[in-house]
């Protein structure tokens, strides 16, 4: 199976890997999938806690180029973005913006659950409720 | 100058050796008779090739060449070994043991024979790959017909002990059948030392044409006989109808003598090599040996880059390198290789292995190549792992409640 330019563009020049300080109150972390299963996503947000921006976005990922490349993107599309806008993202968008095959859409399904993980981890830091989703089949 | 992509998936298939070719071409074109044409020139010359190949393919196994069945490849061996045993002793009994890092050739077939009423036992191998000869010997009972355990496994090389296995079976009057598709022309396989009474094999996998394998069939001590799994003109002593593949058989026998010859050279040449890589690699730290390293094809090595995601890992070098993974985040399943598991193996060691299987035209130079791109990419990717970083943290990731899928 041939991968599209861009996952093989952010597989080979992903953007923001690294680790932010998950001690700090306005850290969310998102620790989602499992070794087992050949994908683990870890994605974290740093939140303006004045203005609910993201200020800064980082991941690391143990999986195929096309779930490096889903959370690469993630990381990529929440800098920028208040929270409320973060719950938006949607699996397809980067299902589309990745050009992902049938197989790999479990790739962009881990990363949105990312996002809303280190959503609900920094909403629980800062005794917000933590949000309900609808849970995405893999 | 080195040439890429360079392809290190021998196990998978074999390129064809030129000079298997250059024997095939004239019985495309010139020499095109149909080998069971009796009465003019064309069939004589196709039956006269199909004699010769019949003994260059018969020679590298030990074998008389009237033992010697072609089929269309090693997945019709299988078949036809297995399914034929049990249909032509159903009198004696429907009991058959084979183990669990068989090929799928095998244990589909195995399967499908338990769906119409036969009964298989599937042996756990031990943790370097290879079968307990105690528990096969427990595991025989009156009903028994036949043993079904590969000679070397296509995943992790592993060579089971095939003298001892036919020894066990042979004292329990069961007959023993084995596909030795990754053995044959790759180490020494003689069907009388090693005490094989059925044995699948094919060209492709030793630089011959893909389409034609063989199935040895025992004629004496005892006589095997197998019930053709195909209805037609009673070819290859009624056990496999169907024209002969003229140009496949020439090449295949072209590609045993090869085998013949050149085998030892080819075989030190290459464990050289192989070692040469595996001890590269393993200075990578968290990096393990899958299988039974004493027992083991010269050419071929698994290794598991812990942390590391086998199809992430590949996507860092395979423009340049071919190779395969255990991992199968491609397949619907999500489940990793079977035959890893069946190691003992965790998902995340299986996730995280790469099979290397090298051939009769690897160089130097290309194993120096992929020392250095595999390392790089299994730095790079364990810089962006999340659980090599708690590794390095000290974390048990095994404590972890990870959410399944």
């Amino acid at each position: 199976m041939a991968y599209s330019e861009k996952v093989i563009d952010h597989y080979s020049n992903p953007k923001n890997v690294g680790t932010l300080d998950k001690s700090k109150k306005n850290v969310g972390t998102g620790l989602v999938g499992a070794p087992e299963c050949g994908d683990v996503m870890r994605l974290q947000i740093e939140v303006d806690d004045a203005t609910g921006v993201i200020t800064d976005a980082k991941f690391k990922t143990f999986g195929c180029g096309s779930a490096i490349a889903s959370s690469s993107l993630a990381t990529e599309w929440l800098k920028g973005k208040t929270v409320d806008q973060a719950v938006q993202i949607d699996n397809m968008d980067l299902v589309e913006e990745l050009n992902l095959p049938p197989v790999k859409i479990h790739c962009s399904v881990l990363a949105e659950d990312a996002i809303k993980s280190a959503i609900n981890d920094y909403r629980k830091k800062n005794g917000l409720e933590e949000l309900v989703f609808e849970e995405k089949v893999h | 100058m080195l040439k890429l992509p360079i392809y290190l998936d021998n196990n998978a298939t074999t390129p064809m050796d030129p000079r298997v070719l250059e024997a095939m071409i004239p019985y495309f074109t010139e020499h095109f008779g149909n080998a069971a044409s009796r009465n003019h020139p064309f069939g004589w010359e196709a039956e006269e090739a199909v004699d010769y190949a019949r003994e260059q393919v018969a020679k590298l196994v030990g074998a008389d060449p009237k033992e010697i069945i072609f089929t269309s490849g090693a997945t019709e061996g299988d078949n036809l070994g297995i399914k034929g045993v049990y249909e032509m002793y159903a009198s004696k009994g429907n009991h058959i043991i084979t183990c669990t890092t068989e090929h799928k050739a095998v244990l589909d077939t195995c399967k499908h024979i338990e769906r119409t009423g036969g009964e298989v036992t599937y042996l756990e191998v031990k943790a370097d790959g290879l079968i307990d000869l105690t528990e096969l010997e427990a595991a025989i009972k009156p009903t028994t017909i036949l043993v079904a355990i590969m000679y070397a496994n296509n995943e992790i090389g592993v060579i089971q002990p095939i003298r001892e296995i036919s020894a066990i079976a042979k004292k329990h009057g069961v007959l023993f059948f084995t596909d030795a598709v990754q053995a044959v022309g790759k180490i020494p396989v003689d069907v009388n030392k090693d005490g094989i009474d059925i044995m699948a094999f094919t060209a492709h996998k030793m630089y011959g044409p893909k389409g034609i394998g063989a199935l040895y069939v025992r004629r004496k001590n005892p006589r095997v006989k197998v019930t053709a799994q195909m209805d037609g003109g009673g070819h290859e002593r009624g056990m496999r109808s169907g024209t002969l593949n003229v140009p496949g058989i020439v090449g295949f026998g072209k590609a045993c003598e090869l085998a013949r010859l050149e085998m030892a050279d080819d075989a030190a040449r290459l464990s050289k090599l192989r070692d040469k890589l595996q001890n590269a690699l393993m200075q990578i730290e968290e990096t393990y040996v899958n299988g039974n390293q004493e027992h083991r094809l010269p050419h071929v090595a698994n290794i598991s880059f812990k942390y590391v995601e086998g199809e992430g890992l590949l996507m860092g070098f395979n423009k340049n390198i071919a190779l395969s993974s255990g991992s199968a985040c491609t397949s619907a399943s999500l489940e990793p290789s079977y035959v890893l598991k069946a190691l003992g193996l965790g998902d995340d060691l299986a996730h995280s292995s790469l099979r290397f299987g090298l051939g009769r035209f690897t160089t130097e130079e290309q194993i120096d190549y992929t020392i250095k791109s595999v390392s790089e990419t299994v730095l790079k990717l364990r810089e962006m792992s999340p659980l090599w970083e708690m590794f390095k943290e000290g974390v048990d990731i095994d404590k972890i409640e990870w959410a399944h899928h």
